[in-house]
Parts: structure tokens; sequence; C-alpha cells
């Protein structure tokens, strides 16, 4: 006990920031990042997507006639057999911030730069943290850029500048791809720090954003089936084993982003859970929801994903600070 | 001059059961060189790691110019440089960027690093490469790079492991001058090796590591003394060797042990300088004297006699 206190006043003894040294880490990271191989091609292939997506977007929604929300369209309307852009960002997201983060640590390690580096005036914070904001910098810029892009694009193609409302619901949802981008980001960063071989690390993310991308819905059907089943058919039972699947289904960083990106894209949309009729009551069907209350409907979303950010970090972190030098 | 900037006080590391470092206590001086010596795994590198406050100690208290590398590692590492054994640099960087890097990192302002960056490269020889990627870089430009990274933070300490391990000779005994000069600059210098004749050259004193424990501390001569017994070898060559003489030479005060080497050589170990004496005898026993020096004591073979000693304990005691 007595050992621990000591410890625990050793820890909170610790002299200066720990954040000494971490900006230099994330411009020497950023440039890295931004000048790597790996970089250019997947940047290439999200500008192509965003191209050939949006372009083909643009050319059923000229026919579609008039529509409050045709910018937003053209993020979400796909042409057959291509899903529309948000679809594709759905799983070009994941693969960038894995990209940018499954060597972060082991590959320091691997080139025997880690000891060299924490020699320096700095804690091992500064370095965690410091790689982690340049990949998410990143990431943000990349996006960014790519979102400049198709509005431009759009302007070129619709014909029609944008809508204030239509900027402000797609800045917010370029905000919730950044913070998609995150989780994965924190993700392969934690796995960088558990696996010595970068490959390792590579595969273990890959596989954990299949496993949600695509296993998942499954999973969380199967597991609403055993916990809540549907015996006599009461309205109660039905509805228990919806909200059930919903709840789970949500645990999965992909539905959370599909969900927020559908609220805030598509503003018809006005609830995300189930509606039952004693709800709509009232209701003006069919009009859309101003914003504030789409930004409110996806709020505990936006929360889940930094949360659930913060909190793989905050594991990675952990086992970091834990982890011997000497390999 | 006799300021002590390194010390450690019953310092233990533990891994499990493991004992990594067991009860040290070493204390180094300010302008010192000091090289620690031992087999791969007596625990060189994990004390190097304490001294950086890189790994906790288990027990015991590490003292690095009077701050304790736990609580207080920012100000350590600002004022130690370290030039690790697995160095590595950004390959896709050039020599000059990965030191950039370092000096920002050292949080120096930028015209401050660029001049000591300058500096550094100059006083390496490096100057030419300095723009030149490090993935073209040899194994000697390499560790000449490290100690460039470790300079531009202008370090009171300098704790290298292994520095001239996998060295061509000729690169090993350029880095044995650059830490010479350092040791001219007053900047203490804590190496470990097991390279010992380069270690010999360099340092002012050197322990001896076996299994976690410095077993044997002091300068090269004190150590010969107490593992060779005789420290001063010489090697006499007379023209017509006989057993008179043999016998005058041992029983001169202060040599240890005569031993025929060949036909006509003489090996006369001595606690001290005897030449005078052994030519006298010689002379005095009737014989001529073709040749005589004095090898200085070896590290090497103190090392090598030392773990044989260790051996033949081990052996009786099991």
């Amino acid at each position: 006990m007595a050992a621990r206190s000591e410890e625990m006043a050793r820890v909170s003894a610790r002299e200066g920031s720990p954040w000494t040294g971490m900006w230099a880490v994330v411009w020497k990271e950023m440039a890295d990042n931004l000048t790597s191989v790996r970089m250019s091609i997947l940047e290439t292939l999200t500008v192509l997507t965003a191209i050939g997506t949006v372009y083909s977007a643009a050319q059923n929604l000229r026919s579609s006639g008039r529509d409050p929300f045709l910018f937003l369209r053209l993020f979400t309307t796909g042409r057959e057999p291509l899903p529309a852009f948000v679809g594709f960002l759905g799983f070009l997201v994941p693969l960038i911030a894995i990209a940018l983060a499954f060597d972060a640590i082991n590959g320091e390690f691997n080139r025997r730069t880690i000891s060299r580096l924490l020699s320096q005036p700095i804690y091992r914070d500064a370095l965690l943290l410091g790689k982690f904001l340049a990949g998410l910098f990143t990431l943000a810029l990349v996006l960014s850029t790519i979102w400049l892009i198709i509005v431009g694009l759009g302007i070129v193609t619709l014909g029609v500048p944008p809508s204030g409302e239509e900027v402000a619901r797609l800045l917010w949802f370029l905000l919730v791809v950044i913070f998609y981008g995150g989780i994965w980001l924190s993700v392969a960063t934690l796995f960088s720090i558990l696996f010595r071989q970068p490959a390792t690390a590579a595969l273990a993310s890959i596989a954990v954003w299949l496993f949600f991308a695509i296993f998942w819905g499954m999973i969380a059907d199967l597991l609403t089936q055993v916990l809540a089943p549907v015996r006599v058919g009461y309205l109660e039972e039905i509805v228990r084993q919806v909200r059930l699947n919903l709840a789970l289904s949500r645990i999965s960083p992909n539905t959370l982003y599909v969900d927020a990106v559908l609220a805030l894209l598509n503003p018809n949309i006005r609830s995300l859970g189930l509606v039952l009729p004693v709800q709509l009551e009232g209701a003006i069907l069919g009009t859309p929801l101003p914003l504030d209350q789409s930004v409110l409907l996806i709020w505990p979303h936006i929360t889940g994903l930094i949360a659930a950010t913060i909190l793989i970090f905050a594991l990675g972190y952990v086992l970091f600070q834990r982890r011997e030098i000497r390999a | 001059m006799d300021e002590i900037v390194l010390e450690t006080r019953g310092l233990t590391k533990r891994y499990g059961d493991l004992v990594a470092v067991d009860h040290l206590d070493l204390t180094v001086r300010r302008g010192e060189v000091f090289g620690l010596l031992g087999p791969n795994g007596a625990g060189k590198t994990t004390t190097i790691l304490m001294l950086l406050g890189l790994t906790e100690p288990t027990e015991g208290t590490v003292r690095v110019l009077g701050l304790d590398p736990v609580r207080q590692p920012l100000s350590v590492k600002a004022r130690v440089g370290y030039l690790p054994e697995q160095l590595g640099f950004y390959e896709n960087l050039t020599a000059r960027e990965n030191l950039i890097y370092t000096a920002k990192l050292n949080g120096l302002r930028r015209e401050e690093a660029y001049r000591r960056i300058d500096e550094a490269l100059e006083k390496i020889g490096l100057v030419e490469a300095a723009d030149k990627p490090v993935s073209t870089f040899s194994r000697g430009m390499r560790q000449r790079l490290g100690l460039a990274d470790v300079l531009i933070k202008k370090p009171e300490i300098i704790i290298m492991d292994e520095p001239t391990q996998g060295l061509d000779p000729g690169v090993a005994l350029e880095f044995l001058e650059i830490i010479r000069d350092l040791k001219a600059q007053e900047i203490t210098i804590l190496l470990s090796s097991h390279l010992l004749h380069q270690v010999q050259a360099v340092c002012d004193r050197v322990g001896l590591f076996h299994r976690g424990r410095m077993v044997l501390e002091g300068t090269v001569e004190e150590l010969a003394q107490q593992v060779l017994g005789g420290a001063y070898r010489i090697h006499i060559e007379v023209e017509k060797p006989h057993h008179v003489l043999e016998e005058a030479l041992r029983r001169l005060d202060g040599v240890v042990r005569v031993e025929r080497e060949d036909t006509r050589a003489y090996l006369v170990e001595a606690r001290r300088d005897m030449r005078a004496e052994v030519a006298r005898a010689v002379h005095e026993a009737g014989g001529a004297l073709l040749s005589l020096d004095m090898e200085l004591p070896s590290l090497d073979e103190v090392y090598a006699r030392y773990f044989e000693q260790q051996e033949v304990n081990d052996g009786s005691a099991e």
C-alpha cells in the first residue's frame, strides 16, 4: 500500500508538461504522411471515386427535376452498379485511417528509432498523441480537399450553387466522416502498439473493420432472436426486439456512420429508430427537418464515435506507457 | 572537477524472476570516461536505460547531474545524450532532416538549431553527406550521425552503448579519436562495450559487469593487479638462458611469476615497473641481455582470466 502511494506520488510529481515536443512530432509525422507513397495511392483512389460517383450522380439528378436539397443528393445518389459516394467513403475512410496508423509505434521499434526518440526530452504521451493527431489532421486535410472538389464539381455539373443550409449540412457531414476515421485511426494505433509486425497490425485492423462492416449485422440479428424472441406476437414483444436489434447494431461504428450521414444528408429522415403511429400524431409528413433537429437526432451517434475513439486511444496509451523500450 | 555527475546506490532491476541489475553502486565524476564491460546480458544496457529514466528501477536510487531520472526525466534527457546500441534513423529523410527533428524535440529555436547542426556535422565530418538520405549511409556514417544527433543538444554527459561494434577498425579508431576530443571538452562519457582493447584505449576507469553486478571497478592497471596478480609484463630475451638466471629473476622483490616463453625468451610478471632491476639481475647472473620490453596490461586478459576463474569457482561449487 505504501509502495503504491509512493508510486502515485511519483507519477503525479512528474516534471513539466506531458505535451512537450508534441507539435514537433505532429509536423514531422504529417510531412511523412502526406509524402508517403501509400497516401498518394489512397488519395488518388478517393479522388477518382469522388469524381466517378459525383459524375454519375449528377447524370441522374439532372433528370430528377426540382429538389430543395439537390446538392446533398450528389453525395447520396448512386447509379447501378456503383454505390453513392457516402457508401464508398464508408470503406475508404477506414482504409485510409488504418493505412495512416498501422505502423505508428511498431514502425519506430522496427526502424530502431524508438530509443533515440525517447531519449530526447519528451514524454511518451507526446509521441503517441502527436502521432494520432498527425493522422487525424492528415485525414481531415484529405477529406476536406475531396469535399471541396465534390462541391466544385457539383456547381459545375448541376449549374446551381449550394444553399446555406446545404453547406452547413455538408460541413457537419465532413465532421462526422472525420470522427468516423478517428475510430479506425485509434484502432490501428492500438494494434501498432500491440503487435510487433506492422503487417500483423494492419491485418488485425482490417479484420476488425470487416467484422463490423459485414458480420456484425448478422450477429446482431442472431443475438436479437436469441435474447428477445417474439413468442406470441404482442406489440411489446416486437417493439422490444426491434429496439434491441437497433441497440446492438449501433455497437458497430459503421452503423453509427451510416445513420449519422443519412440523417444529415437527407433532411426528410425524422427518426433513426422505431416510430410508433402514436408518435406521428401531429407530424407533417414529407417536410424536411431543420438542421438543428437533424443534428440533435445524430448527437448520440457523434458522441458515441468520439467516446469510442477516446476509449480505444486510452487503452493504447496505457499499453504504450508500460511497454519496455528494449526490444 | 571532482563533482559527481552519475551516481547509483543499490540500483536493482528485476524482470519477473530475472535479476538484470543487482544492487549496483556506481559513481562517475565530471570529465571522466567510464567503461562498462561485460558479456551480453550482464546488465549493461538495463543500467543505461535506468540512468536515462527509460525504464524504472525496481529498487535503489539514481542521481544524474543531481536529478532523479524517474521524477525529472525531461531535465535529465535534455542534458544527457544517448547513443543506443540499436541506432536507427528515418531512412527516407536526409541526415540534416533527421537532426532537425531531434533539435525540434529538444525545443531548440530554428536559427540555434541550424547553427548547432552545422557545427555537429562539421565536427564529425559528415558535411558532404548532410543532404543525402540516410538510406545511402554506411554503418560508420550512421554511427557518426548518431553522435551528431547527440551533440546538437550540447550534452554534459554522453552515454554510448556499444559505440564501436560493427565498425571497420579504421572507422572505430576515428570514433575513439572523437571520444577523446569530447573528453577534452569536459564532457563526461559512459560507454559500454565488449571490445576491450578499444575501451582500454579511451577509458579512465572501467567497471566489469557479471550477472547484474559490478564485480570489478577501477583503472585498467588496478584491475590487472587484482585479477592477473602481476600487472606489468616484461619480456626479455637473453643469449644463454640457464637455471641460475631464472632463479635470480624469481628472487627479485616485486616479481610475481617468471615463465619461459621460448628457447631464449622469458616472461616476467611484476607488480611495478621493474625493467631496470630485471636488466641488472640478468647482468649480475652473468647473462647477456638481447632485448627487453614491457607490455602494458591488457583488458582482454583481465577479462578472460576473470571469467576463467569464475567458471572454475562455479564448477567447484556445483
